[in-house]
């Protein structure tokens, strides 16, 4: 080795060892954990098998023969679902929200966006349990329609569809907000004006210059959601009851109450996997639409 | 007849300031002709960018009303204005190549596709672009990019194109050599060009008319030649080109107050001595610019006056010498 090349990987080194330590270490137990035996109580058995992928698209009937079983495929499918969803969502909501911020005077851009990241002064455990009490039968939102009879019967706002996507809205709109936020916040309000004098109306201007220009915050803001959005695990459990079973809250219970971790490694190892091959397509399309306009 | 032209009736734009409120144009009131080249010349602060802007739409006039052709423009968005502008460091669409930078305008308008890239092929055989059509902006040079900003303008065929410091971000030689570009499309397209700038040289050289702009409103307005040979207040004659100042008695008038000269309309006497009567003083530094050479002359109460003459004088630093200004180009303003 030249020296000089000594030299480079020796100033590499811290770099190398967190993300040796904080990256790839836990990725690769996790790895192979997926590839070995559950241990009666937990654990693992070092034993190569195939019997946590396997489990993903398979049960044992009553006399051992392997089934095909999709319940575990409409899982991952529902969380996908739920996690473009909430992505979608975030985009809606967080769009407005950043233009609002970066077109406001200079001074008064950091409170806003200090207001955005309040929410993580606390604990995401706290935010979501004040959630619950929002929602529930006697919470606050039904006490107020009732009190007001706007409706006769509490309306059943917790333990569905509706509360996790709203807890999931809720948990990531700010990472959707920031990264717009900053890209538009750079943005040279010039060309909004020239597009105005080239006849282009509101809409043509957000569609044929804005928007364009902000894809990649708006990209950036869509990945940070989506992918902390189809591993979550508080808002379906508690939110959601736990009853709808979403792909954060199987890999979390293999973990604890069914003492499965190579099945629960297997599961997260797809789920990566599955996340990846979305980043992959969506850079892809990224550069395909950059090309379109 | 409906009257044609721009017409500026006692515009004002006030902008808060400190508490305060600044008048950025105050009551301006301008008539351009069509096809005419007029400038916007002034310092920077002196409401001409803001002038600008209320033409386009990119401003509200708080006050008076703009006629285009006889109609009140004012109370228009910027998309509905027969007006386009060239932004001054050119705001060209990052995203979009040449050509669909130069079509968007007639994109926007709803132009056949056929029609947009005619008038885009034609547009970049004006400017001398042809076969970079598929470029960025980021891939072309500053000038390169202030063509294609005046093609994107120009292609719409606007009944005003509006130049905001266009050619200030190049340099002298493109600069100059812009300058008579912009004065052959303007003369070929037949648009009436309002041209904002602080550089009274472009001024000069380009304009059919020029309004000299001053704390928000018209100091003067002329031809170049009357601005410059009969400017009507000091601040114009200070402004444009160099001028001297000195009280009327020192130049052996009866005037009351100061008397104003250009450097080239004062000539030595030759073989004067302290006694010679006229303007006296002592040679305090010779500059040789080429085709003139300037001489600052300290007068005896301590004031300076510059000459220029246009062949180098038989005179050195420190010599006393004596000064004339032919009568008929004296300036005596307010």
């Amino acid at each position: 080795m030249s020296p000089a090349r000594k030299k480079s990987l020796l100033l590499l080194s811290p770099f190398l060892a967190v993300m040796g330590a904080f990256f790839l270490m836990p990725l690769l137990l996790i790895a192979a954990y997926s590839f070995l035996q559950a241990g009666p109580n937990g654990g693992v058995v070092w034993h190569f098998s195939w019997d946590a992928y396997v489990q993903i698209l398979y049960t044992r009937d009553f006399d051992g023969t392997l089934v095909f079983d999709a319940g575990y495929l409409q899982i991952f499918w529902r969380s996908l679902k739920l996690a473009g969803i909430c992505t979608a969502l975030c985009l809606l909501a967080g769009f407005p929200m950043a233009w609002h911020m970066a077109t406001r005077p200079p001074e008064k851009r950091n409170l806003w966006i200090m207001l955005v990241t309040i929410p993580f002064w606390t604990n995401l455990l706290i935010r979501t349990y004040a959630w619950m009490l929002i929602l529930r039968t006697d919470g606050l939102v039904n006490n107020a329609l009732v009190k007001t009879h706007l409706i006769a019967q509490p309306l059943t706002l917790l333990y569905n569809d509706f509360s996790i996507g709203l807890g999931l809205l809720y948990s990531y709109l700010p990472f959707m907000v920031l990264p717009i936020y900053a890209n538009l916040e750079r943005m040279d309000w010039r060309l909004v004006e020239a597009a105005q004098d080239l006849y282009a109306t509101r809409a043509q201007t957000l569609r044929r210059v804005i928007l364009p220009l902000a894809a990649p915050g708006i990209l950036a803001g869509c990945v940070l959601v989506f992918i902390p959005a189809i591993g979550s695990f508080l808002a379906p459990d508690l939110l959601g009851g736990g009853k709808r079973m979403m792909i954060g809250t199987l890999i979390a219970n293999q973990f604890s109450f069914a003492r499965n971790w190579p099945f629960g490694a297997a599961a997260s190892v797809v789920l990566m996997a599955v996340v990846m091959l979305g980043l992959m397509l969506m850079a892809r399309k990224g550069r395909g639409l950059q090309s379109l306009v | 007849m409906s009257p044609t032209g721009l017409s500026i009736q006692s515009v004002s734009k006030i902008f808060p300031h400190a508490g305060g409120a600044v008048r950025a144009v105050d009551e301006v009131s301008l008539d351009i002709r069509a096809n005419e080249f007029f400038t916007l010349l002034g310092p920077s602060g002196c409401g001409k960018t803001t002038l600008l802007r209320m033409i386009a739409g990119l401003e509200t006039a708080d006050g008076g009303r703009i006629l285009l052709d006889g109609e009140d423009i004012a109370p228009l968005p910027p998309s509905k204005r027969p007006v386009n502008t060239v932004f001054q460091n050119y705001a060209l669409f990052p995203h979009m190549t040449v050509a669909q930078n130069i079509g968007f305008g007639l994109e926007m308008q709803g132009r056949p596709a056929g029609d947009i890239s005619r008038a885009v092929a034609d547009a970049l055989k004006t400017i001398r672009l042809e076969g970079m059509e598929s470029r960025r902006p980021a891939e072309l040079s500053g000038g390169q990019q202030q063509r294609v900003a005046l093609a994107r303008a120009l292609v719409n065929h606007p009944k005003v194109l509006l130049l905001d410091e266009s050619l200030s971000a190049l340099d002298y030689k493109l600069r100059k050599e812009m300058q008579i570009e912009l004065k052959r499309l303007q003369r070929e397209s037949g648009i009436t060009f309002i041209f904002v700038t602080h550089d009274q040289d472009e001024a000069l050289s380009m304009s059919d008319r020029i309004a000299v702009m001053s704390h928000g409103k018209v100091a003067q307005l002329g031809t170049p030649q009357e601005i410059y040979d009969h400017p009507a207040t000091r601040f114009v004659a200070d402004f444009i080109g160099i001028c001297n100042f000195l009280p009327a008695a020192d130049l052996g008038l009866k005037d009351a107050g100061e008397i104003g000269f250009r450097p080239e309309d004062a000539a030595f006497v030759a073989g004067a001595t302290p006694e010679t009567p006229g303007a006296k003083g002592r040679i305090a530094h010779i500059t040789y610019r080429g085709a003139v050479t300037h001489y600052l002359i300290k007068l005896a109460d301590g004031r300076t006056v510059t000459l220029s003459e246009d062949d180098p004088q038989d005179v050195k630093v420190d010599d006393d010498i004596a000064f004339a200004v032919a009568p008929d180009r004296l300036i005596r303003c307010a």
